[in-house]
């Protein structure tokens, strides 16, 4: 895994330039100027825009601040799905800076839950890395730690501390010596095209016949649509990080070294530009 | 999310009421009953011999619910729920059910462990707690291994964080 490292940092430290503006119909008492912001792509909206928030509420009065929620061209953006999946998913091959609409009314109660506090971004977070180490490991990692090192994954995200949270992380990214990855691979498919939230099943690294799985591999088994026939133009990308990972590329390396830091990988499926 | 939400939540099995609230007769656990997606009263989920041929996908799974410390228990336990069900609509309704406020939390958990993304399908849960939990009590019990394979999905759930 020392090789790869690098490949961890620049996961960990990409960012997505960004333009918050508040929307239109939000009563201010002066002129709300947009504000710029750097996201981190693996963090949660909620966990990062402290300064938007105070930004913009500065020229509103009291009365009129609830909840502030997220929207991109019309979709409310989900705070507890890590903001580099949101971007691929909805504003891959836009211009930059991304233009995020804040709102502080008519909470879309259908489409997002609510995040009052951090602990609520905690709570989520902690909960998808139990689940992907249930996937993982049977839970024997995560329940194998104490407390403390919980917390220290969870304070390596707050604060951006890439070795912090990695001092704890690479014991969730291990298996035993005897297998040849993890038991399962922790995954979620979104699809910008379809209702459902997203595709999730049981999926090994391995193949029975002792072979690498790859990307390809778990595209074709359980999201069929996203690959291209051999003759045919290329509708589709396949996007992690804003990048297009190869298809050859094996699962299990992709999920030690793409994973987002609740140990998923977050892979978009979108229509492919026609320019 | 909660794509079911103009939908009847509740519709019990045989008694052909709707509501299984306080009122509603008592309802042993075996009994079972449909939870959800307008399905007519005479649904065949939940009542053995009655297996889809469509196959898997069509068919609901029964869910077990089980509350945790001070949060109400529900009479009626087991629920034929809809694969394509999510957490959150699962969530919605026990909410309705126990009369609780919208704005009150509740918190739902797979193996008493973690809890699931509110956008997971109960479909695609079963299927993962179905593989863990067979582990789980081979390991423990290697007597009751059959356990995790009787085609139940439990879930707890709780007003308050219980497995952090």
């Amino acid at each position: 895994m020392t090789d790869d490292k690098d490949v961890l940092r620049d996961v960990w430290f990409g960012r997505i330039p960004t333009c918050f503006t508040l929307y239109q119909d939000e009563i201010t008492e002066r002129e709300a100027e947009p504000y710029y912001l750097l996201l981190p792509r693996i963090s949660y909206l909620t966990l990062v825009t402290d300064k938007v928030k105070k930004h913009f509420q500065k020229v509103m009065r009291q009365e009129e601040v609830n909840e502030i929620w997220f929207e991109y061209e019309g979709t409310p953006l989900k705070w507890h799905y890590p903001i580099g999946l949101l971007f691929d998913l909805h504003a891959s091959n836009t211009a930059l800076p991304w233009s995020i609409t804040v709102h502080f009314k008519n909470f879309p109660e259908k489409d997002l839950l609510h995040c009052h506090s951090k602990d609520v971004i905690e709570a989520h977070f902690m909960a998808c890395i139990k689940e992907a180490d249930a996937l993982k490991h049977k839970s024997q990692v995560i329940n194998e730690m104490q407390k403390k090192d919980h917390k220290q994954l969870w304070m390596g995200l707050q604060n951006d501390k890439f070795e912090q949270f990695w001092a704890i992380n690479r014991k969730l990214m291990e298996y035993p010596p005897e297998d040849s990855g993890f038991r399962y691979i922790p995954f979620r498919i979104y699809q910008a095209t379809t209702e459902r939230p997203f595709i999730q099943k049981l999926f090994r690294p391995i193949a029975s016949g002792g072979q690498l799985h790859t990307l390809g591999d778990l595209l074709k088994d359980v999201c069929p649509s996203a690959i291209t026939p051999e003759d045919g133009e290329k509708t589709t990308q396949v996007m992690i990080h804003g990048i297009e990972p190869m298809l050859e590329t094996p699962l299990q390396w992709l999920s030690e070294h793409m994973s987002y830091p609740d140990n998923f990988l977050h892979i978009s499926i979108i229509p492919r530009p026609t320019d | 999310m909660a794509e079911a939400e103009e939908q009847a939540p509740v519709s019990p099995q045989s008694e052909g009421r709707s509501g299984a609230g306080e009122e509603a007769p008592e309802r042993t656990p075996e009994s079972g009953a449909s939870l959800g997606v307008g399905e007519p009263a005479t649904s065949p989920a939940g009542s053995p011999g009655t297996e889809d041929p469509a196959g898997d996908a069509k068919k609901k799974i029964d869910v077990l619910l089980k509350a945790v410390g001070d949060t109400p228990i529900m009479k009626t336990k087991k629920w034929a729920v809809e694969r394509t069900r999510t957490i959150q609509g699962l969530c919605d309704f026990i909410k309705k059910f126990l009369k609780l406020m919208a704005s009150e939390q509740l918190f739902i958990y797979v193996n008493q462990s973690f809890a699931p993304s509110p956008d997971q399908e109960v479909g695609t849960l079963y299927e993962i707690s179905r593989d863990i939990t067979s582990y789980n009590l081979w390991k423990s019990s290697p007597s009751h291994a059959c356990f995790g394979s009787d085609g139940k999905l439990v879930l707890h759930y709780c007003k308050s964080q219980a497995w952090g």
